[in-house]
């Protein structure tokens, strides 16, 4: 049991991982990868979201659902569900922490359109996991999101400052960057 | 002519792709074969041209507070609906695919048309400027892809098209392919302008000495 929740995770935030070899969530991974301390901030957003995201889903799909043969509405039922829970949990931090609201502020709203989060769903959806499996799943791919970015926003702040040609200033050089990132996390491809 | 205009904008001026860099999950994951390129391109524009559509007839009478939901609502509806076909007709198709295009959902394109475009345009001009997107953006992955799949299979839509001896890159077809290839191409097309943007620029200031010369003899 444990060995396989442990798989679940190693696997999810290395080998598949969402960024760099599933390619989900690659807006924020180009949007706010350009300082390391925003790309931290949408991390912890991003982890937290995801994680209640896997669990949150998988009851609804397997309670309501599924017992009522519904399972053509997952998309527009998950969709629906990951929406209002960004505002929840945005009023819930707002209430509770205003600090913390000050730090994710800005990036909880993004999230809602972060292909990551319903792919999360769709994917515990796919799998045969049960309860504990989904939420380990949505935890590590947020983990293996949440490293690719940090480790990527410090590639980004070091290429700001290197000569690059003129037609490759910007997305490109981005683009090539995370191309070689991508390259180093193939490595892991033997690991499970 | 104004139709003429929106459908254009969308294939290059504003490509989606290559110009706006939006919408990328798609285009970098799907994009290591012709076939699925192509596949998930016009599932895309089906999805972009039913939904801008509906959302630019109810226009008027969207409240401004709640149009996101209804746009999310309806950008949904048309997902849920090229999933069922492609499960029901192209089903190897949909397999390899099935995720991507439940994600259509969440495709910033969608959003970023819907919103920009559709919420403030009649209906002619959103379908067209919706058909425009969307085949500007089944380009981009189609150039994208044959460029993944001969390289690193040595196939163009399965067809062997490079000779024996040619050794295939796989790295092409493996995810990293797939940033550098989007990031060579963006920087190429990126060349490109700024030299005939600096070829224009040469004409106008030789129209402009010719002006010139003239008043002088004048």
């Amino acid at each position: 049991m444990l060995t396989n929740l442990l798989l679940i995770l190693v696997s999810s935030i290395f080998v598949n991982n969402f960024l760099l070899s599933r390619f989900l969530g690659e807006c924020p991974f180009l949007g706010v990868s350009k300082q390391v301390e925003t790309a931290t901030g949408m991390s912890i957003a991003v982890i937290f979201v995801m994680t209640m995201t896997a669990a949150i889903t998988y009851l609804i799909n397997n309670y309501i659902l599924v017992p009522f043969g519904l399972e053509y509405l997952q998309i527009i039922a998950f969709i629906v569900v990951i929406a209002s829970l960004v505002q929840f949990v945005e009023m819930v931090i707002k209430k509770t922490s205003p600090t913390l609201y000050q730090a994710l502020g800005i990036y909880l709203p993004l999230i809602t359109t972060n292909c990551a989060v319903l792919g999360v769903a769709l994917l515990n959806v796919q799998n045969p996991y049960n309860f504990i499996e989904a939420v380990v799943n949505g935890f590590g791919s947020s983990v293996g999101f949440a490293f690719a970015l940090i480790s990527y926003a410090g590639i980004r702040e070091r290429l700001a400052l290197a000569p690059i040609p003129k037609a490759l200033e910007g997305f490109p050089s981005a683009l090539i960057g995370a191309g070689l990132l991508s390259l180093a996390f193939l490595g892991f491809r033997g690991l499970v | 002519m104004g139709y003429l205009v929106d459908l254009t904008r969308g294939l290059w001026r504003e490509n989606p792709t290559f110009r706006m860099v939006v919408g990328l999950c798609p285009t970098l994951a799907v994009t290591n074969a012709v076939a699925n390129g192509i596949a998930m391109g016009l599932a895309t524009t089906f999805v972009l041209i039913g939904s801008t559509v509906i959302i630019s007839a109810l226009r008027k009478i969207t409240p401004e507070k709640i149009r996101m939901p209804i746009f999310v609502i309806s950008i949904a509806t048309f997902t849920t609906i090229i999933a069922m076909l492609m499960n029901a007709y192209f089903l190897s198709l949909y397999n390899v695919l099935k995720l991507y295009i439940s994600l259509i959902v969440v495709n910033c394109i969608i959003m970023a048309r819907a919103e920009g475009f559709a919420s403030k345009n009649p209906v002619i001009n959103t379908f067209f400027d919706s058909l425009g997107m969307g085949l500007g953006f089944t380009l981009a992955l189609v150039i994208i892809s044959t460029v993944r799949e001969i390289l690193g299979n040595g196939t163009f839509l399965g067809i062997q098209v490079m000779p024996d001896s040619f050794q295939p890159v796989l790295l092409m077809v493996l995810p990293p392919g797939a940033f550098l290839t989007l990031g060579l191409l963006i920087g190429f097309f990126n060349m490109m302008t700024a030299l005939s943007a600096k070829r224009k620029g040469a004409q106008k200031r030789r129209a402009v000495n010719v002006d010139e010369s003239a008043v002088n003899i004048g």
